[in-house]
């Protein structure tokens, strides 16, 4: 797969007129496996949607390959980049196997090839029986991992993802994020709530206050107690489990 | 989902609608004039004249009535990703007819209430799109629930255009004078009586398989627009531009159908739900499917508008409501 870069150059977002993200610069690199932490409502979403091509950012500019992603036709940016959202509309009933193949949309259509990296990547996140099922019969946990499937069968480098870990039951979280880790040959950019989950995925993290402010860089350095207990303004400990673990425990509030 | 295989679902509703167009020309006050088909004799002159003035264009044009509704039914359903939508619940026949009954009364022909129905369609549908333009054509909803908020706003919108046309209605009605309350009365009904021009009907035939080709070409897109907006545009759709052509497409079928047959109701609606049922909900072979269950369903309802109690003649849209709704519940109530 040839691997695009995605820039952001002194980007800004707003949701109406309260400024969400103010100057962010950010470059992702081939390869790199980005996570974006912030509260609720600190633009991760409207960040992911920008980077996707799908809304223009408030200011500033996003580059993909160098070139502003608005300038990209669409059918050229699917084959570059992929969008798990935050929702999805089922309004007819469908199969499974139909709804991950609309992926397949950009190379023509399904087809054999099409429906084969379909089921492997469904098996893989724990999907091998649901082909069949309708997508309306699906629980919410089901459905994201059937979204996340569909996702990866699209077949773009750049993955960006809106809380894949949502709606998943222990086991499935740490399945989600294993498989996200083993990924070869993608570039990611997701979105979390689950800080351990953060830690085990990311390369490279990106704190988004939603007042503007932003914090970004390499793993290791954002994803600290202090910066965490700051940005969700609550107590967050490292706790020592074992030499190198990383593991964050979150203190209630007052 | 039960859904057939698609190659014998279209099979079967050509079979049914060569059944109903020989059903069409046969059946009639005047019997056996199919016999002008093999005999060309003098004596069989006035069966000609029957056969090939009066029941085939007729009967072309209730096909193509019905399929040009159901076409503009099933594109409007799946853009709006709502089965409640089709241009009759969206006020686009309310205003064809609002404009034909105001050419009427302006005391304008046949010809002028043809044109005027097609100016009211396409004001409706003008008003309707500039009213939720922003729901329609503006940017990408990226939250699903924004979108389908979104797609409610057009279908209220176009609830309410319907109501407001309904007024205009009654008020002309209440202006009309008694001499044309009976005319006016099967317009609004849907009435293919005066339907006798052969080289109108074929035309609509042609402006029925140029629409059908044209919403073909965007079936692929329109099946991932059916899962959302921002899902479309990611996997590659070029939403904007597929939105506009159907849109138009959608307009110029029932522009053209409101001219031909009036108000006819219901098949808009139906059609597309009796064929998803049947053949699932692959625009590829639903769009095709539709157009023929509509131009199925009006050929068989004007046979027997024109037949059941004649020499007297039953407005279509009578018959279409009274085939459809019991059909549509039985429908709903094996969802």
């Amino acid at each position: 797969m040839n691997h695009a870069t995605i820039e952001c150059r002194g980007v800004r977002l707003q949701a109406g007129t309260r400024l969400l993200v103010d100057a962010l610069e950010l470059r992702v690199d081939a390869g790199s496996r980005w996570v974006v932490l912030g509260p609720n409502g600190a633009g991760k979403s409207t960040l992911l949607a920008t980077l996707a091509g799908a809304r223009r950012a408030d200011g500033g500019a996003v580059l993909l390959d160098g070139r502003p992603i608005e300038q990209w036709d669409a059918q050229a940016l699917a084959a570059q980049r992929a969008l798990l959202p935050d929702g999805w509309l089922d309004p007819f009933s469908a199969t499974v196997l139909d709804t991950v193949l609309t992926a397949r949309y950009r190379l023509g259509g399904a087809d054999e090839h099409g429906s084969r990296v379909a089921g492997e990547w469904l098996a893989r996140f724990d999907c091998a029986a649901l082909p069949p099922r309708d997508v309306r019969s699906l629980s919410r946990g089901e459905r994201q991992r059937v979204a996340i499937a569909t996702v990866l069968t699209q077949e773009a480098p750049l993955l960006l993802l809106d809380e894949p870990i949502a709606h998943q039951d222990p086991r499935h979280q740490a399945l989600v994020v294993d498989e996200l880790a083993r990924l070869a040959g993608h570039t990611l950019v997701a979105s979390l709530h689950d800080l351990n989950a953060a830690v085990r995925l990311a390369t490279h993290a990106l704190l988004l206050s939603g007042r503007g402010g932003w914090i970004a860089g390499p793993a290791e350095e954002v994803l600290n107690a202090e910066q965490l207990s700051a940005l969700f303004d609550t107590r967050i400990d490292r706790l020592h489990t074992a030499p190198g673990v990383r593991f964050f425990a979150v203190r209630p509030p007052r | 989902m039960l859904a057939l295989p698609p190659r014998r679902v279209l099979a079967a509703l050509v079979l049914a609608a060569l059944a109903g167009f020989a059903l069409a020309l046969a059946m009639g006050s005047v019997p056996g004039v199919l016999s002008a088909l093999v005999d060309s004799s003098e004596d069989a002159a006035s069966s000609a004249m029957v056969l090939w003035q009066l029941r085939l264009p007729r009967a072309l044009s209730a096909f193509a009535a019905g399929g040009l509704l159901a076409l503009a039914g099933s594109l409007l359903q799946a853009l709006l990703r709502n089965p409640l939508a089709d241009a009759y619940v969206l006020g686009v026949s309310g205003g064809a007819a609002v404009g034909a009954l105001a050419a009427l009364l302006a005391g304008a022909g046949l010809l002028g209430m043809q044109a005027g129905s097609a100016l009211g369609a396409f004001v409706t549908l003008a008003a309707l799109f500039l009213l939720a333009r922003r729901a329609f054509f503006g940017r990408l909803h990226t939250a699903a629930r924004v979108a389908e908020e979104a797609s409610n706003g057009v279908l209220l919108t176009g609830v309410m255009l319907a109501a407001f046309s309904a007024a205009l209605l009654s008020l002309l009605l209440a202006l009309a004078p008694d001499a044309q309350m009976r005319s006016i009365m099967f317009w609004l009904l849907g009435d293919l009586a005066g339907a006798t021009d052969l080289r109108a009907a074929l035309a609509a035939l042609v402006v029925l398989a140029a629409l059908l080709a044209a919403a073909a070409t965007q079936a692929r897109p329109l099946n991932l627009l059916l899962r959302g907006d921002l899902q479309a545009f990611v996997q590659g759709v070029d939403v904007r531009r597929v939105r506009r052509r159907l849109v138009l497409v959608s307009a110029l079928a029932t522009a053209t159908a409101v001219t031909l047959a009036g108000a006819v109701g219901f098949v808009g609606f139906v059609a597309p739900h009796l064929m998803r049922r049947l053949a699932g909900n692959d625009q590829r072979v639903l769009l095709p499917a539709s157009v023929l269950a509509g131009g199925v369903l009006v050929l068989l309802a004007d046979t027997v508008a024109r037949t059941a109690m004649a020499p007297l003649q039953l407005p279509v849209g009578v018959l279409t409501a009274l085939i459809g709704v019991p059909v549509f519940i039985s429908l709903v109530r094996r969802l």
